[in-house]
């Protein structure tokens, strides 16, 4: 038996082709959004296991570093080593801020800037390019999606850094590529006020009687003294011993420090569950919009490509056609349809990924789900054609 | 076959019921031999396309007696289960445009009826070509309906009317889009395949040029039919 379908499709392919295109970028476009969602729980989930820590031990009653602020004594870190189960612990800050490059006239980048100690929890997990920081002040290694090259001066407040190193896929769980500094500087970067400020709050606090006794010498300095100190850090990253349970070393952490301590899956949960639970139900609408997009342009250009045929298929039916045959040319060229409109759609998407700001993750097996709902979409739109094709009377293909 | 293609006794249509019917066709007798072809002429709404559809099996008559060959396809009711098969098997259309599928070839548009009927697509393929050799059309075999004269689009439909050798062909108006010398090209051929393949075919036609070429006629006015005797002039090659 002759396909219909194939040969209506080949005798108007280019027709069919256009058409099959434009539904392509939007399969494209909702593609990327499914692989906007995906990339960003990949991010979520690169920015722990390059964080290369098993817990992460924050402020107390906070969901922090990355979802909410935390902010913790740089000592903590100390008692920390000593808990059953803790192989190494380390001080981290991370900070979203806007970072300018290449001097004055160049643009800004919006990094994280983190602050770790070397060789220690936090830092850059491999290198691409260059060296890791070895001096204590002034060095920074840069994911490159910042844009930023070896050698390159950058500055972060009040300091210029030497790009030393780069690194790869070191984002924010929004996105943001990663720039890494000595802790101290990101310490001062982050807590320590400017000059201005520093000098108004000790003008301010000589003005204090209460801080500023005469017969208590020493104490206006010492209190001046730890306003311009910050010993604040975001989180301590905790590495675990071989053997030990993460989930058994952190709760000794909360009961006995007054800490908040995560596990992985903890942590995980609260990236991808809560910090990027509302961008996932935006994407989701943008993925549910899109599909219902795509339906009714299937719909509608299939049942437009059937009522240009009602003559035919008037004929058809009078010289015996079954009505499954024409439902079923119908059907196919909804499908084929489908079919180049997913092709294109995956190529697209597959080509202009890489110039998204955001990392887009195309998994095979979203682009596998993606194949099964358009062909279901294309068979649910081709119902109305089908529909008015079944209700073409075989008596109109006889004159009267 | 015991001497008739189609017979058609007292068939009557009626639309509608109560005092809003119209009786579309009152009495119709028709008898149709294999090989021979019937002019069918009346004037607009005598009921010549509400016949058409009758015997094409698309409506159903309100009363009467159809007979197929030998076999009674209809007698206050169909006697036929599969109304498509019957249309597909043993009924040929050709119309008063070709209307041929566009999207298949001159062969593919002959061949899909015997395809339709469960042949082998090779054995459908071979009876479309000698369809189209016989009406001297081999050599457009692999061209697009889109690529043919409206004379040699006439001629294809009517091998698919052909293809599945059915015991009659109804003809709606086959020559009125065709001048003078292709509407008698199309009766000739019509007058050939129906002796070659012992079809019998009803031509309903408004054309004066062709009417004087039938052998007999009917007439049909107020959804009654009466028979008269044609010309059955001869149509010079």
């Amino acid at each position: 038996m002759i396909s219909l379908a194939g040969r209506d499709i080949l005798h108007s392919w280019g027709k069919f082709v256009f058409t099959g295109v434009g539904l392509g970028l939007l399969i494209g476009a909702t593609l990327t959004m499914a692989g906007v969602y995906r990339g960003m729980v990949d991010d979520a989930r690169v920015l722990l296991s390059n964080s290369g820590a098993d817990i992460w031990v924050v402020q107390k009653d906070t969901l922090g570093p990355y979802a909410e602020p935390s902010s913790l004594r740089d000592d903590a870190y100390r008692a920390l080593r000593g808990m059953p189960g803790v192989a190494r612990a380390a001080n981290v800050t991370y900070l979203n801020m806007q970072v300018q490059a290449g001097g004055e006239n160049a643009s800004d980048v919006r990094v994280m800037v983190v602050g770790f100690e070397p060789g220690q929890p936090g830092e850059p997990a491999y290198l691409v390019a260059g060296r890791q920081i070895t001096r204590s002040h002034y060095e920074a290694v840069a994911d490159v999606r910042t844009g930023f090259r070896l050698g390159e001066r950058i500055r972060i407040r009040r300091h210029d850094y030497t790009v030393v190193g780069l690194t790869r896929r070191m984002v924010s769980s929004g996105g943001d590529p990663m720039v890494f500094i000595p802790l101290k500087d990101a310490q001062e970067a982050q807590f320590l006020k400017d000059n201005d400020a520093i000098v108004n709050e000790r003008a301010r606090t000589a003005a204090n009687p209460s801080l500023n006794r005469p017969g208590v010498p020493g104490l206006l300095e010492a209190i001046q003294a730890s306003q311009t100190t910050s010993h604040s850090v975001n989180a301590v990253l905790v590495q675990v011993r071989a053997g030990h349970d993460a989930e058994a070393v952190a709760e000794p952490i909360r009961r006995w420090k007054h800490l908040e301590a995560y596990t992985r899956a903890q942590m995980e949960e609260i990236l991808v569950a809560k910090l990027i639970a509302t961008s996932a139900k935006q994407i989701g609408m943008f993925l549910a919009i899109l599909a219902v997009v795509s339906a009714a342009i299937v719909a509608f250009i299939i049942y437009t490509m059937t009522l240009g045929k009602l003559r035919e298929i008037a004929v058809l039916k009078l010289i015996g056609t079954r009505s499954r045959t024409i439902a079923g040319m119908i059907l196919q060229q909804a499908l084929g349809l489908g079919i180049i409109g997913f092709v294109v759609g995956k190529i697209s998407s597959a080509l202009w990924a890489p110039f998204f700001p955001k990392y887009i993750l195309l998994e095979p097996g979203d682009a596998l789900r993606s194949f099964v709902a358009v062909m279901v979409i294309c068979a649910i739109a081709s119902t109305l054609a089908i529909r008015a094709a079944l209700r073409v009377d075989p008596a109109t293909a006889i004159g009267g | 076959m015991d001497g008739f293609g189609i017979r058609i006794e007292g068939l009557r249509k009626r639309y509608g019921a109560g005092d809003t019917a119209v009786d579309a066709l009152k009495e119709v007798n028709m008898t149709v031999a294999p090989g021979e072809v019937v002019g069918l002429i009346g004037p607009s709404g005598s009921g010549k396309t509400t016949l058409l559809k009758c015997l094409g099996a698309v409506i159903e008559p309100t009363a009467g007696r159809m007979t197929l060959g030998d076999e009674v396809i209809y007698d206050g009711g169909w006697k036929i289960g599969d109304l498509k098969a019957l249309r597909r098997d043993r009924i040929g259309f050709v119309f008063q445009a070709p209307y041929l599928i566009p999207f298949l070839d001159v062969t593919d548009n002959i061949a899909l009826l015997p395809m339709l009927a469960g042949r082998p697509n090779g054995a459908a393929r071979q009876r479309a070509l000698e369809l189209l050799e016989a009406l001297d059309v081999g050599h457009r075999a692999r061209a697009e309906p889109s690529q043919l004269s409206g004379g040699e689009q006439q001629r294809v439909a009517i091998a698919r009317a052909l293809a599945n050798q059915p015991p009659v062909i109804l003809a709606d108006e086959p020559t009125a889009p065709l001048d003078s010398e292709r509407a008698l090209a199309v009766i000739r051929i019509l007058n050939r395949m129906a002796q070659q393949y012992n079809t019998a075919v009803i031509v309903v036609t408004h054309d004066e040029k062709i009417i004087p070429t039938f052998r007999r006629i009917y007439h049909i006015r107020d959804g009654s039919t009466h028979e008269e005797a044609g010309e059955g002039r001869e149509i010079a090659d």
